[in-house]
C-alpha cells in the first residue's frame, strides 16, 4: 500500500503525459481525417485509392508494428532524414509515438467519417443543391456536420481505444501511466500493486472521456431532442 | 528485391507467423466460449450474476490490453507469493508467456464477443422463444435449440471484427518475450541492424492475416444466410 502513495504523483505525471498525447493525436488525426474521408468517398480513382491504401494499411496491421517502423525503422534511413533536418524529431520517442498514434486514429477516423458521409440522408444534399449550394460550401454546412453526428457513437468508441492504445507508447520509453508503473515495478517488485493502480487510473480516464464525449453527442443532437418547444 | 533481403532469417520469421496465429486460434477459442457463458449470465434471472457479468465487461474493457497482460505475467506469481507467504509458506512461482498471453488475451476478448453475443440474442424473434417454452422446452433446451442456432449468424460479423482486433493485439505479447511473430521480427531486426525491413515484413504478414480472414468471414456470412431470403 505505501508503494502505491509513494508512486502516486510519478503515476499522476504519467497521466498527464497519457492524456497529452492521446489529445494531440485526436485532434491531429481528426483534422487530417475529415479531408481524407471526402476524399475516399470520391468517385475519382486518384482520389479515393491511395486513401483506401492508406486506410486498409494502417487498420490491417498492429499499432506496436507501426509504433516500431517509426522509432526503430526510421534509423535505417538516417541518412536520408538527416540530409532533410528531419532526423533529431525521429530521434526523439515522444515525436514517433505522437506521429504513430495520430497515423493510426486518423486512418481508422477517416473510415468512420466515409460512414458518415455516406450516411447522410440523399435529400438533404439535394435540398441543399437546390438552394444553390454546391463543392465546398455544400460539404462545410451540410454533409460535414450531418456526417459528425452520425459518426459520433463510432468516433466515440475510436477515441477510448486510442486513449488504451498511448499505452504501448510505454514500449519506447515514453514515460505515460504504463511507462512509470513497468519503471517503478521493475525497481521495486511491486508488480501487481502498481499494474493495478494503472489499471484504476486507465478506468477512470476511460470513463471520465466517455462521460465527455456522450455530453458532447447529446449537445450536437439536442435539436433532434424529443419534447424541446 | 535487394530491399527486402531478409540475411536468412525468412524462416525464423515465418516461425514466428505460425505461433502468432496459434496463439490467436486459443485465444479466439477462449474468447468464444468466455463470451457464450457470457451472454448466459447477461440474460440470467439472478440480479448478482448480471451484475458480476456487467462488471466484468464494462471493467475489462476500459483498460489496455498491455497493462494487463503486464498485471497477468508479472503481478499474478508476485501476488500468490506474498499471499502464500502471509500463511508462512515460500514458494516461487513464473507463468509461461503462451499460457499467460492466450489468458490474457482470451480474457479481453471474451468481454468483446459477450456484447457481440448480447446484441445477436436480442436480434433473435421474441416470438419462437416463447414458441419453443410453449412446446415444452426447458430455458437450455431452448437457447442450444433454437437461440443458439440463429444467434450464430447474427453473431458472425461482430465475431469475425473481434477475431480482427484479437489477432493484432497477439503482437503484444511479444512484450513478456513469447517467441511469436513481432518478437521474432525484433530479434532479426536487432541482429542484422536493418529495424525497418523485418518490421515492414511484420506487417505484411499481419495484413496477410487481415485479407484472408476478410475473405473466410466473407464466404462464412454467405454460407450462413444460405435459406434466408434477402430484402
Amino acid at each position: 500500500m505505501d508503494i502505491i502513495l509513494q508512486s502516486l504523483p510519478r503515476l499522476l505525471d504519467g497521466a498527464l503525459v497519457t492524456l497529452q498525447i492521446t489529445s494531440l493525436s485526436v485532434i491531429i488525426g481528426f483534422v487530417l481525417a475529415i479531408p481524407l474521408a471526402v476524399m475516399r468517398v470520391s468517385r475519382l480513382r486518384i482520389l479515393w485509392m491511395p486513401v483506401y491504401a492508406f486506410t486498409f494499411y494502417f487498420r490491417g496491421t498492429p499499432l506496436l508494428v507501426q509504433i516500431f517502423l517509426i522509432y526503430y525503422g526510421s534509423g535505417q534511413f538516417q541518412g536520408f532524414l538527416d540530409s532533410v533536418g528531419l532526423w533529431h524529431l525521429f530521434q526523439s520517442a515522444w515525436f514517433c509515438a505522437v506521429l504513430s498514434l495520430t497515423l493510426n486514429t486518423a486512418a481508422y477516423s477517416t473510415e468512420i467519417f466515409r460512414g458518415g458521409i455516406q450516411g447522410v440522408p440523399h435529400g438533404e444534399v439535394e435540398a441543399a443543391r437546390a438552394c444553390g449550394m454546391s463543392g465546398l460550401l455544400l460539404y462545410r454546412r451540410i454533409i460535414i456536420p450531418k456526417a459528425l453526428r452520425i459518426s459520433w457513437p463510432a468516433y466515440t468508441n475510436e477515441v477510448i481505444f486510442l486513449l488504451q492504445a498511448s499505452s504501448l507508447v510505454s514500449i519506447i520509453t515514453v514515460m505515460d501511466i504504463t511507462g512509470v508503473a513497468r519503471e517503478i515495478a521493475a525497481r521495486s517488485f511491486a508488480f501487481y500493486e502498481l499494474f493495478l493502480t494503472a489499471a484504476v487510473l486507465y478506468l477512470i480516464l476511460v470513463y471520465g472521456l466517455l462521460w465527455i464525449f456522450r455530453r458532447i453527442e447529446s449537445r450536437i443532437n439536442a435539436h433532434l431532442r424529443a419534447g424541446v418547444r | 528485391m535487394p530491399f527486402l533481403e531478409l540475411h536468412g532469417y525468412g524462416w525464423f520469421i515465418l516461425q514466428g507467423a505460425k505461433l502468432t496465429i496459434y496463439v490467436g486460434l486459443c485465444a479466439m477459442v477462449l474468447a468464444f466460449a468466455l463470451g457464450l457463458v457470457g451472454v448466459l449470465c447477461k440474460f440470467s434471472g439472478s440480479s448478482v450474476i448480471r451484475f458480476l457479468v456487467d462488471c466484468y465487461t464494462t471493467v475489462i474493457r476500459g483498460i489496455p490490453e498491455l497493462v494487463l497482460i503486464l498485471l497477468v505475467y508479472y503481478g499474478t506469481p508476485t501476488l500468490i507469493q506474498d499471499v502464500s507467504a502471509l500463511f508462512g509458506h515460500h514458494i516461487y512461482i513464473s507463468l509461461d508467456p503462451f499460457v499467460a498471453g492466450v489468458v490474457t488475451i482470451g480474457f479481453i476478448y471474451g468481454a468483446f464477443s459477450t456484447e457481440v453475443f448480447r446484441g445477436a440474442y436480442l436480434a433473435v424473434p421474441r416470438g419462437q422463444i416463447e414458441a419453443a417454452q410453449a412446446c415444452g422446452m426447458s430455458s437450455m433446451l431452448t437457447f442450444r435449440r433454437i437461440i443458439l442456432p440463429q444467434m450464430m449468424r447474427f453473431a458472425l460479423p461482430g465475431l469475425g471484427n473481434v477475431w480482427m482486433v484479437l489477432i493484432k493485439a497477439t503482437a503484444l505479447i511479444s512484450v513478456i518475450q513469447l517467441p511469436e511473430l513481432m518478437r521474432n521480427a525484433d530479434i532479426a531486426a536487432r541482429a542484422t541492424r536493418e529495424p525497418f525491413t523485418f518490421f515492414f515484413v511484420a506487417s505484411l504478414i499481419y495484413l496477410g492475416i487481415t485479407i484472408v480472414s476478410i475473405i473466410i468471414q466473407q464466404w462464412a456470412e454467405k454460407r450462413a444466410s444460405r435459406g434466408i431470403i434477402k430484402q
